[in-house]
């Protein structure tokens, strides 16, 4: 079986992450319940015309990929597969009130089309002019995961050699106001600094786009070597720590080996729980990294993860912004990341240096 | 296997409606709708009510009916399969979906924010929502469980993703299907694109009108040789080959030429090492839209050429069921191995001009070692799976 790369990134967030030579070096703070994604010039990778039609979730995925195909140095890929929770909610909503409101006459259809979950991977496709193997996952906070998975599988029985994979979502004004009316998100604002203390139910909601080019030959600017990765739909919090020391054994990982812990921590005290047990249990020697109070959440935040492991393994650097203990890692090799969503769909992953 | 579609509660039922031509298709019903007069559909008898009743959910349940109609099929393949233990081997679920609980969100969308007791259908929105609650009722838990949003291909890829599973050792045994109901949100969304037929839906015909949308779930249970083997398990059928590619021509046509499905389908062969000679009966997409039926057709005449063998479109009973079709004619495929029937293309009357292939249009035995089926769909996405007898 062969090894599995990541050769490039793409990120669009809450943070400026679309300049790849960059890496967390200013801040955008915030004091709020919901933060959106700073857009990078979409004109100067998308004709404007076209720019004009598109959901900011096609716009967003579309740049993230280019940006990752551009730093592979790669035209095409033999595969794309995106994940996302919720696909262009903005035209799902569009088109569910204007049904409502004008009582199912004078419909037109882009908003419909746009609504369909696989419009981002469709277009991106489009775009390219990639013929290709092309799948969408939908699985909430494991929607991004399965894309990681599928991609690998592939990549290992090298049935290809390049797959884009990517995780996009983006925020819909009256999904925003029905999971208030829940506590999905905080009541109260939140300032960056203070998500994981708020002691608030509910997160900081946002959007953004990560992609990546996975290949089976490691490059000299590759990142990080994908281990591996795993899913679960339920995963109790009792059964955290065996389940991660199976999923290490798996991989011949010991505890010690972790020089990094990449926890998706949002805040939510209902269920940030989950990750305390691991930060303050099995990993309470071990650096541990957060990051969900820099790109807020959404069902493809899990992405972001993805890309600040990447850059941390590539630049050897761990910003402080993101560092949730004291202990500092002696060196920066293994990378282990955890992430759950309300306490369903949890997933590991771990990479390594290359 | 397990079924719900608009010709049957169970496979049984769906078989002998397949093979006694009995179509599914009617006004609708259940949704209150301005177009009723204007299409037709497929759907499925049993009401919600009904639903919730078969399944035995609490009255506090927010179950979208995606989610119950997946909870049955699934239900019924899992029973089908012999499976008591459903934790004694590596047991994963992926299903597909389209629709997913838009249903309820279409009907309470504004009611959320005065209501408080409708608000527990917003966290059952999300696609993955109604998987979730099918793993829950298969008693799938702590494994790989996820959803597949391809459009009207969906259920064909988690076929094909959980086939890559088994393969790949990740898992020893998948149910793997979709699950989507009709909405006022389909309807309307297929309205404005004008693809709804105001009448019976006729697959490949000259005069064909467009689709009709229907409801279905399918879900079919994959297991590994290992565990055939240690069960001493009958196989119904072996996923012979796959293949997954993208016509990247048009949001939501297809190329004239049908790139996407042509690779789809010589990808599927390559897999499954066949020929297109090995190919006994093809169970086309064939949604009956004028754009469709002329650019599948174009692709399997440039992929079978001299070699067709008989073909047909189950649409005509079913309706499109959109993310469930890729399971439903999965299912269909199998029947046709195990029976040895091809099934007829309902409806069709006038050769199409563009080319000279016609449709099977009478039920017909013939001993089938291979089926291969399409599913294409929305975002040029195009699959292509083959069932076989033997492995």
């Amino acid at each position: 079986m062969k090894k599995v790369y990541i050769q490039s990134v793409g990120s669009i967030s809450a943070q400026k992450t679309f300049d790849n030579s960059e890496f967390l070096d200013e801040i955008s703070t915030y004091n709020d319940t919901v933060i959106s994604a700073i857009d990078p010039v979409y004109k100067d990778y998308i004709p404007p015309a076209a720019a004009r039609r598109m959901a900011k979730g096609i716009k967003m995925g579309v740049v993230a990929s280019k940006l990752a195909l551009e730093e592979a140095a790669l035209e095409n890929v033999d595969a794309i597969i995106t994940g996302t929770g919720l696909g262009c909610v903005v035209d799902s909503e569009k088109f569910v009130s204007a049904i409502i409101d004008n009582k199912e006459e004078f419909l037109t259809p882009t908003s419909f089309i746009q609504s369909t979950h696989n419009t981002v991977g469709g277009q991106i496709a489009l775009g390219l002019g990639c013929k290709g193997y092309n799948f969408t996952y939908v699985h909430a906070s494991n929607s991004f995961e399965s894309s990681v998975l599928d991609a690998k599988m592939q990549l290992e029985l090298d049935e290809v050699s390049n797959i884009l994979i990517g995780g996009v979502d983006e925020l819909g004004v009256h999904t925003v106001k029905i999971h208030r009316l829940i506590n999905h998100i905080k009541s109260t604002a939140v300032s960056l600094d203070n998500v994981l203390y708020s002691n608030t139910k509910g997160t900081v909601f946002s959007e953004g786009a990560n992609f990546f080019v996975l290949g089976n030959t490691k490059k000299d600017n590759s990142y990080a070597e994908l281990v591996a990765v795993d899913i679960f739909n339920t995963l109790a919090e009792g059964n955290l720590a065996e389940a991660v020391q199976q999923f290490l054994k798996d991989n011949n990982v010991s505890i010690e080996d972790i020089d990094v812990l990449v926890q998706g921590n949002n805040g939510d005290i209902e269920f940030d729980h989950y990750y305390n047990s691991l930060s303050t249990g099995l990993f309470s020697e071990i650096q541990q990294v957060y990051y969900k109070h820099l790109c807020g959440e959404f069902y493809t935040a899990s992405s972001f993860g993805v890309w600040l492991a990447s850059k941390i393994i590539k630049t050897q650097r761990v910003p402080s912004i993101v560092e949730l203990n004291d202990v500092k890692a002696s060196k920066i090799e293994t990378v282990l990341l955890y992430n759950q969503y309300r306490g369903e769909n949890h997933s590991f992953t771990l990479l390594r240096k290359c | 296997m397990g079924i719900i579609s608009a010709i049957g509660n169970n496979v049984a039922e769906n078989y002998s409606a397949l093979i006694e031509g009995k179509k599914g298709i009617s006004r609708v019903a259940k949704i209150d709708t301005v177009h009723r007069d204007a299409i037709m559909v497929g759907e499925i008898a049993a009401s919600n009510q009904e639903l919730i009743d078969e399944l035995g959910l609490a009255p506090e349940n927010n179950y979208c009916r995606t989610a119950m109609l997946g909870a049955i099929a699934a239900k019924q393949a899992v029973a089908d399969a012999n499976i008591s233990a459903i934790k004694k081997y590596k047991t994963g679920l992926i299903s597909a979906t389209s629709v997913g609980g838009m249903d309820m969100t279409e009907r309470f969308y504004y009611d959320y924010l005065e209501d408080k007791n409708l608000q527990k259908y917003i966290e059952g929105h999300h696609a993955g929502d109604s998987t979730q609650k099918i793993a829950e009722q298969l008693g799938i838990e702590q494994s790989l469980v996820t959803t597949i949003s391809t459009a009207c291909s969906s259920a064909a890829n988690a076929i094909m993703f959980g086939a890559r599973l088994i393969k790949s050792g990740k898992l020893d045994r998948v149910i793997v299907g979709g699950a989507d109901c009709l909405s006022k949100f389909t309807i309307n969304g297929f309205k404005t694109l004008m693809i709804l037929s105001d009448t019976y839906n006729t697959p490949f015909d000259e005069n064909r009108k467009g689709l009709n949308l229907g409801e279905a779930a399918a879900f079919l249970v994959l297991e590994s040789n290992a565990v055939v083997k240690a069960e001493n398990k009958k196989v119904l059928a072996y996923v012979k080959g796959y293949g997954n590619a993208n016509d990247a021509f048009h949001q939501t046509a297809s190329s004239e030429n049908g790139d996407g499905a042509t690779l789809a389908m010589e990808k599927a062969l390559k897999v499954g090492g066949l020929l297109p000679k090995d190919i006994d009966y093809i169970n086309a997409h064939g949604t009956a839209t004028g754009n469709n039926d002329l650019s599948e057709g174009r692709a399997i005449l440039r992929v079978f050429g001299e070699n067709l063998p008989e073909f047909s479109s189950t649409k005509a009973y079913t309706g499109h069921t959109l993310a469930a079709a890729g399971a439903i004619e999965a299912v269909y495929a199998i029947l046709a191995l195990q029976n040895n029937i091809i099934y007829p293309n309902l409806n069709f009357k006038t050769q199409m001009k563009e080319f000279e292939i016609t449709p099977q249009t009478e039920l017909k035995e013939k001993e089938l070692e291979t089926v291969l089926s399409n599913s294409l769909g929305f975002g040029g996405n195009c699959s292509t799976l083959i069932f076989s007898k033997r492995a």
